[in-house]
């Protein structure tokens, strides 16, 4: 147990630091893939062939691959490609890009191909009658969509998006692969130190439970709040 | 963009199919055997079993399957008394540790699909089973696994295309399937866009066999309805 206390000789701050990494890689994970989501939202419900084409294959490509292999295509990629473009003005170093960044990035692409159903699957339970009949109240454009449509979009879409989040959270670990210290990583490093892996995967285990269990809770509460009178 | 390398990874992938299709098979019996074994702890009512079986499917849901992997392969490796026994066997082969994180990660998750299978069936359907003198082992064998199954039909699918995904995990306790291999070639290459697109091709082929067979499953079965 004084493995995990805080201070130099136990591994408590460290964990700790490294559940708050995971927290942060999430949310700007998330935050990132639901506004990736929105155009793609808008091109899947267009009338154009190719927006709906494009859209689509962006959803069946990054949900239908293995996770790991999207992180080692833009893990390995990004740092290809930002070399290529140093090379061009003379720099030919090597540039590795910040792993927190690449992270939240893969993570996020994930969640905005998760999010794009969800989004989708919310606009669409949006009964016609409503918009034909804001229509006929003389309610539209901005108001429309501001008024009727985005509100009841996010209310519907709430518990996809919670299962989403959750998705993304347990996916942050492996972002590990590319040495951003966070659960997985500190966990690999401790129990390598200490050659006790036992005891730091169940305190992992505990601290991805306890951030899963809190959103949960969180988004529960949001659920019921909104959907107020309406079940 | 290099044709000739994403054809060349193409094949080299392909060698790792086997091994990934046999960690999938293998999981997914084993994973929906034990889920059977799970639903019914989660449903009986001896609380020591419910507890136990809903704290199982709440820990294995709420972590990440790389912490299952790892703690199979590393976890459990730290104790000596486990290596002296004859579990080492077992667990001393990277293979048949992740082959055992998959089936313990899907079986959680089949068992909440089966569970709200059977939650689906209206009541009244066991009642009149029990009015008619059905015992409680052909209630479950004529009503309710039947319709539970039909019931699970398309989310178990969908938890079928999770595996393939998530067999790739066990490339990281050094098991050179698919991605294992993917990861490879990149390291010696760092040509991660071809390899990508090598490996995605096979990774959404199997997805697609996966949803053409559901889907015909699924047209056969509700057919009565």
């Amino acid at each position: 147990m004084e493995l995990l206390s805080f201070g130099d000789t136990g591994w408590g701050d460290e964990m700790l630091r490294a559940c708050i990494m995971t927290f942060a890689v999430s949310v700007c994970a998330m935050s990132f893939g639901i506004i990736l989501a929105i155009p793609f939202v808008i091109m899947k419900l267009s009338n154009s062939f190719i927006l709906k084409l494009i859209a689509n294959f962006f959803t069946t490509v990054v949900r239908g691959v293995p996770e790991l292999l999207i992180i080692y295509l833009f893990f390995f990629g990004s740092s290809a490609a930002i070399m290529f473009i140093a090379r061009i003005f003379g720099y030919n170093g090597y540039i590795e890009i910040n792993a927190f960044i690449v992270g939240a990035f893969c993570v996020g692409i994930i969640a905005a191909a998760y999010s794009t159903e969800v989004l989708r699957g919310a606009v669409l339970a949006i009964p016609k009658g409503q918009i034909e009949a804001s229509k006929s109240f003389g309610i539209k454009g901005k108001r429309l969509l501001f008024g009727i449509m985005i509100p009841q979009t996010l209310r519907i879409a709430l518990p996809g998006i919670g299962n989403v989040w959750q998705l993304a959270l347990k996916d942050t670990s492996l972002i590990s692969v590319t040495g951003l210290v966070e659960i997985m990583r500190q966990t690999h490093i401790s129990s390598g130190v200490t050659r006790q892996p036992f005891l730091f995967l169940i305190t992992a285990a505990i601290l991805y439970l306890t951030l899963t269990t809190f959103s949960n809770k969180i988004f529960i509460f949001a659920e019921n709040k909104y959907s107020k009178g309406y079940v | 963009m290099n044709f000739s390398l994403i054809f060349e990874s193409f094949l080299k992938i392909l060698n790792g199919l086997a091994l990934s299709l046999e960690i999938i098979v293998l999981s997914l019996i084993l994973g929906f055997l034990a889920s059977i074994l799970i639903v019914l702890m989660r449903l009986s009512k001896n609380i020591l079993f419910s507890r136990f079986s809903r704290g199982f499917i709440f820990s294995i849901r709420g972590t990440p399957l790389l912490v299952q992997i790892y703690f199979i392969y590393y976890g459990l490796a730290q104790f000596s008394f486990i290596r002296d026994s004859f579990l080492w066997i077992i667990l001393k082969e990277p293979f048949w540790c992740g082959v055992i994180a998959l089936t313990i990660n899907t079986s959680a998750y089949t068992a909440e699909i089966i569970r709200s299978g059977l939650n689906a069936i209206s009541k009244g359907q066991i009642e009149s089973a029990t009015a008619f003198g059905m015992t409680k082992f052909q209630t479950f064998k004529r009503i309710l696994i039947p319709q539970a199954l039909r019931q699970s039909i398309p989310a178990y699918s969908n938890e079928i295309i999770l595996m393939i995904k998530s067999s790739s995990l066990v490339s990281i306790i050094t098991i050179m399937e698919m991605t294992g291999i993917a990861r490879k070639i990149i390291s010696t290459t760092f040509a991660p866009i071809e390899v990508f697109i090598a490996a995605g091709i096979i990774y959404l082929f199997l997805n697609y066999l996966i949803t053409i067979i559901f889907r015909q499953v699924e047209k056969r079965y509700s057919v009565s309805y």
